[in-house]
């Protein structure tokens, strides 16, 4: 370029920085609407993961809902029925994904005397506990109370209401 | 034959009670066979103004209650003595009166005093006269002095009408929480006031071995807790609160401590507090269910129920020796029990078949008796002499309190006006 006239290398000078604008010029749009494309379709997947999470919160709610929140026992039982532990898995599957805090509040019938069936709803709502825990719930997360005979949510006797009086209330 | 309701005896006097109320009323469904007939004659008021207390009214229904004595009714006296020269024994005799009570109510400035007289008609001789004086406000209490001095007089046992009682009583809210209320009471349900009133569960009323304080467990923190309560002052002290159960108050007989059922180890067991201190010494240890402790009057043993033989029975530990023994073998469930003050009988829940009734064991001849034949019943409590139980049972859906002599012999029931009735808990012996 030694040879060049100045106007030429004026020439030449503008041409490249005409063509460097040009191409720098066509560059940075290609590169904004690759990178808006890319979190465009980042956002999208992240919607759909948040949505598909949603739902699945959802579903593990809808779950937990459809088993309810209260677990029945056998008179003067209280290991967990298999419709118990049906349940349970139900609320245990979505606990695993919040933090959230329980209460087990455990209940008799209105047979035996009040002390023993405080002792007995307590170990009912101990079973629950143990059954949480040993499936992963961390123990701190769980508080567990007993009141006896003293909360029928039936009232009057024969095993029709003292069934559904014999039950742990997840809170 | 048995007479069969002849008495009832409504009795409504509400001194400040509050909010609903769980008014008792009498109802005398069995008596002894051939009762003592007396008549208890209106005692003469000679104050000014309208009498304060039908005081006889009170002994009568005391004495009816008993079911050992049937007083005669007013209607049919034939005379109104108040003084031995008024006593004409062929008046009494006519209407087959075995025993006369007359009496004189005066007063000065609060003091009430009761004079009365105790006649034998058969005999025609004055067999007993007494004087009993307090406050005014305490003229109910006189009558109950009466009638106990009467009742000791004429069977030789000590009467136990001058004591109270304690009770739960629930208002059910249908769709909501319930109102539970602590109720003190005298021995015949009169005179109702409440001590607690809560949403959340009291239960377990015991009474400290002077009768001035109580103990009792309450939800009101959302969890169970012990609370004793002095009854003149209402003040108030939580003893415990410990997770899991906190429960089955009882003091011991020399009120320095008090038995009480704790989980915080594990599993229930039997603990004992030091009231002074509040320190815990662990009386059972054992990982079946150990509750409902309850003490041998001389306060060397404790009686608890247990499921440690897999069905809840009744055992003895030892607080000397720390030696355990069972107590019950008759059924397959006994439980809570509660001792005589003479050591020697045991009233507890029995299971037959499938109703829980109240039955009572001799210690001494190891014989189980059952004394009731209702479905549901529980929380047994025995009067400071020995001579009746007071129970908890239903009626239709009722939770209402029932009484049965140890005998069996004698039966009424103090249904509520209104709510469940359930834990009565029979006072010791008041003293003045």
């Amino acid at each position: 370029m030694k040879n060049l006239p100045v106007a030429g290398k004026a020439l030449t000078l503008l041409f490249m920085a005409a063509f460097l604008v040009a191409c720098s010029g066509s560059d940075t749009k290609d590169e904004e609407a690759a990178a808006a494309a890319a979190a465009q379709a980042a956002a999208a997947a992240k919607e759909q993961a948040a949505a598909e999470a949603a739902a699945q919160q959802r579903r593990l709610e809808e779950a937990a809902a459809a088993y309810g929140n209260i677990f029945y026992f056998d008179f003067d039982q209280y290991d967990l029925r298999p419709a118990a532990i049906e349940a349970l898995d139900a609320h245990i599957a979505l606990l695993q994904t919040d933090e959230r805090t329980v209460r087990l509040e455990g209940h008799t019938d209105e047979r035996g005397t009040r002390e023993y069936n405080m002792a007995l709803g307590e170990r009912r709502a101990n079973a629950v506990r143990d059954y949480m825990v040993a499936n992963g719930i961390a123990s701190y997360r769980i508080e567990t109370v007993s009141y006896g005979e003293e909360r029928p949510v039936s009232y009057g006797s024969g095993e029709s209401n003292w069934s559904q009086n014999r039950r742990v209330e997840l809170k | 034959m048995k007479w069969l309701a002849v008495a009832v005896l409504p009795i409504t006097l509400i001194l400040g009670a509050v909010g609903a109320r769980a008014d008792l009323t009498i109802e005398i469904t069995q008596g002894v066979d051939n009762p003592t007939s007396i008549a208890v004659v209106p005692f003469a008021w000679q104050g000014p103004g309208p009498v304060p207390e039908d005081v006889a009214f009170v002994v009568d229904g005391d004495l009816a209650r008993s079911g050992q004595f049937a007083p005669v009714g007013r209607a049919d006296m034939l005379g109104m003595p108040s003084n031995e020269k008024e006593v004409f024994y062929r008046d009494w005799r006519a209407i087959g009166a075995e025993y006369l009570l007359i009496g004189r109510i005066s007063a000065s400035g609060q003091e009430l005093r009761v004079d009365y007289e105790l006649f034998d008609v058969l005999r025609q001789t004055r067999v007993h006269t007494g004087v009993e004086t307090g406050p005014v406000s305490e003229a109910r209490m006189h009558g109950h002095r009466v009638a106990d001095a009467v009742y000791e007089k004429l069977t030789g046992i000590p009467g136990a009408f001058a004591t109270r009682l304690l009770y739960v009583s629930v208002t059910r809210v249908p769709g909501g929480k319930d109102y539970y209320r602590l109720t003190l009471a005298d021995s015949d349900g009169a005179r109702p006031i409440v001590l607690l009133e809560s949403r959340e569960p009291v239960l377990a009323p015991a009474w400290s071995p002077d009768g001035k304080e109580i103990a009792y467990v309450s939800f009101e923190t959302d969890r169970p807790a012990i609370y004793r309560q002095h009854l003149a002052t209402g003040q108030r002290e939580q003893l415990t609160n410990f997770p899991g159960l906190n429960g089955s108050p009882a003091w011991s007989p020399d009120g320095n401590s008090m038995a009480m059922v704790l989980s915080k180890d594990g599993s229930p067991d039997i603990y004992l507090m030091n009231l002074a201190t509040k320190n815990l010494t662990r009386v059972t240890r054992h990982y079946a269910i150990d509750t409902e402790p309850t003490w041998m009057p001389d306060g060397n043993s404790l009686m608890f129920t247990s499921d440690r033989g897999g069905r809840p029975q009744i055992y003895r530990y030892d607080l000397k020796t720390g030696a355990t023994e069972r107590v019950t073998f008759e059924g397959a469930y006994n439980a809570r029990a509660r001792i005589a003050q003479d050591g020697r009988n045991v009233v507890m829940v029995h299971r037959q078949s499938s109703d829980f009734h109240i039955a009572i064991l001799d210690l001494v001849t190891n014989r189980l008796h059952v004394l009731t034949s209702t479905q549901l019943d529980e929380s047994p409590s025995i009067a400071p002499n020995g001579s009746m139980v007071l129970y908890a049972t239903k009626s239709g859906d009722r939770g209402i309190l029932a009484a049965v002599s140890v005998d069996g012999g004698v039966k009424f029931r103090l249904p509520s006006r209104e709510g469940d009735v359930r834990e009565p808990a029979w006072s010791p012996y008041m003293n003045r």
